[in-house]
């Protein structure tokens, strides 16, 4: 993979606060990766130390092959979009998403014809002679956008852009990013705080905490094998355990008096506690095909989401989560009934430090 | 009884504003003898003493707009945008010119400048302008600065310097094309009340001695009997014209109701 954005040994402190540490980070051509984590994890400072907005204590980033630590943000051919839109209320949409073209000089004829591409992309041609303020949140970031990708940037950064739009345009809009990033195969920076979000647009996601990055990986691989503890219960929902490693390299444990065998060895010493977890998913109302572990349990709520039911069990001690899809022959099991549920100890991820 | 007593008060305080400038226009439209004329204001607007005040202060008045717009707005952006903590030092800077009296300006003005000192401003009549201008753009600094800071405060600065940065604009840009645009209401809403204030400057006039209007107000009303009540209804007109012109811009931005 040659990499088009590469952000090497990133440090960044704000007097004595060190908000970013040792952030590497190697984006393919065409790639969208997620900064994901939680407010104040540093994901909006590296996302602005790559526009230039803010300098670096240490490290590079390059784009393309071109270290642009030392350049303004004004030299750095970037498109951005903001939260908060950040539209020139005095400009036109066309005014706004030919802004760049303008500022590049680039010659009236062809701005237009820019424009009028642009305004096509996102969908909104014949609202180019309207002012920011006559337009809706979504129009505003799809002009925002738009504005973003008229002089042809080198690589988008999108800082939580769909955060102040509410839930039906949120989603929407992601997809229509994500089919506009695709089709223009532009690298893409997107950072945000909402682990949906990020699981469902990208190609990679880095999961960030306390200014490092704590995992870097595809969607399937950040949930389903989280590198560290914090990863397991940022992304998704959890159920957690404590077991004791009986034959580390085997994989064996033991929990609540019962020996598993998991997936793979573990880096413990026999007898060391252990951190394990299951997603409710992998929980399974009944006896489901190759589960070995069978536990009586007890319902004790009931939540019918539509595609997906989230039951909540006390099964061996503790109470579990668990989600089943809903199936129009089966009711959900009612409240306080008693029932059975099962995994595989193979589906059970083991919690780092 | 209490709507009645509230009704009484604005009665008087309507009179107490208003009987005056009755009371001085009816007095200027009196020179002919027995009829009401517009006289005062013929003989006033024909003498050429009047026409070169005024104009040498309206003169003025565009050029102080001129630096306060150059000097202000910049520093009030900069302000908001690098040196937040530093706003309530230049806050207070701004608001000087209300505290110290004009008189006290120009005095220290001709200490500093006279003929014998390093810079000696007052020894030609272009410097001693050049003076009065920088006397007047003091003068004007707290509406400006309010105004101007007030227009800044509507918008996200910073957000927008940003979006404008990352769109490959220079800071020349950035202050013409985005900033100086979103704060025009503000700016001229400051423009117009330092055109009223200069207009009717006196103190750093006559002390510079220099030919304005406001020292040509004075000697007209020391040595004339109607065309000073002409010449303060032509005052107080320019000065009403200029608030009128404020909400005048105000109403007719194009843009004026953006979710800011």
């Amino acid at each position: 993979m040659t990499a088009d954005l590469e952000i090497a040994r990133l440090e960044k402190s704000f007097g004595a606060t060190r908000v970013v540490r040792d952030f590497n980070l190697a984006i393919a051509k065409g790639e969208f990766v997620s900064l994901l984590g939680p407010s104040g994890c540093g994901k909006t400072t590296v996302l602005r130390i790559v526009a230039g907005f803010e300098t670096a204590t240490a490290g590079t980033v390059g784009i393309g092959g071109q270290d642009v630590t030392g350049l303004r943000p004004n030299q750095r051919n970037v498109g951005m979009v903001f939260q908060a839109y950040a539209l020139f209320p005095n400009l036109t949409v066309a005014q706004n998403v030919g802004f760049g073209l303008r500022v590049k000089g680039v010659p009236r004829a062809e701005i237009r014809a820019r424009v009028a591409e642009m305004l096509e992309l996102i969908g909104l041609a014949d609202l180019g002679g309207r002012y920011p303020f006559q337009l809706s949140g979504g129009q505003q970031q799809r002009v925002a956008l738009a504005r973003a990708l008229a002089p042809r940037p080198r690589v988008l950064l999108l800082d939580e852009p769909l955060s102040a739009l509410d839930a039906k345009i949120r989603v929407a809009l992601r997809n229509e990013i994500r089919a506009i990033q695709r089709a223009l195969g532009i690298t893409t920076i997107f950072v945000t705080h909402d682990q949906e979000e990020a699981l469902s647009i990208s190609d990679r996601i880095v999961v960030m905490n306390g200014g490092m990055a704590e995992q870097v990986g595809t969607p399937f691989e950040v949930y389903n094998r989280p590198a560290t503890r914090f990863v397991a219960t940022f992304v998704g929902s959890l159920n957690t355990f404590e077991a004791r490693a009986e034959d580390p390299a085997a994989g064996r444990v033991s929990l609540a008096g019962v020996s598993l065998r998991l997936a793979g060895p573990l880096a413990a010493r026999p007898g060391d506690p252990v951190g394990l977890a299951l997603r409710p998913e992998q929980l399974y109302l009944g006896r489901g095909p190759g589960h070995e572990v069978v536990l009586p349990a007890r319902i004790e709520e009931v939540a019918f989401l539509g595609s997906v039911i989230r039951l909540r069990v006390s099964a061996a001690g503790a109470r579990l989560a668990l989600d089943t899809f809903n199936r129009s022959d089966s009711p959900p099991p009612p409240v306080g009934s008693t029932a059975e549920v099962s995994f595989s100890a193979r589906d059970m991820i083991v919690l780092g430090a | 009884m209490t709507r009645l007593a509230a009704a009484l008060v604005l009665l008087l305080g309507v009179l107490y504003f208003a009987l005056p400038l009755y009371g001085m226009t009816e007095f200027s439209l009196r020179m002919r003898r027995g009829v009401y004329s517009l006289d005062a204001y013929r003989v006033v607007l024909a003498d050429p003493q009047f026409q070169e005040t005024f104009a040498y202060s309206a003169f003025m008045a565009l050029v102080t707009i001129v630096v306060g717009v150059v000097l202000v707005v910049p520093t009030a952006y900069w302000v908001r945008l690098y040196l937040p903590r530093l706003r309530p030092v230049v806050e207070f800077i701004t608001l000087l010119p209300l505290v110290i009296p004009p008189i006290v300006i120009v005095f220290g003005y001709i200490r500093l400048y006279n003929t014998s000192s390093f810079l000696p401003l007052t020894g030609s009549s272009s410097g001693t302008t050049l003076l009065l201008l920088f006397g007047y753009t003091v003068l004007a600094l707290p509406y400006m600065y309010r105004a101007v800071d007030t227009g800044l405060r509507a918008i996200d600065v910073r957000t927008l310097t940003e979006a404008a940065q990352s769109l490959g604009a220079g800071w020349i840009t950035i202050m013409g094309r985005i900033i100086l645009p979103n704060v025009l209401v503000a700016v001229l809403s400051g423009a117009f009340l330092t055109f009223a204030i200069v207009m009717g400057e006196f103190v750093m006039a006559a002390l510079l001695n220099r030919p304005a209007f406001g020292p040509y107000l004075q000697l007209t009303g020391a040595n004339k009997a109607y065309e000073p009540a002409a010449l303060a209804v032509i005052a107080f007109a320019i000065t009403w014209a200029s608030m009128g012109l404020i909400q005048l811009v105000t109403r007719f931005q194009k843009f004026a109701r953006a979710e800011r």
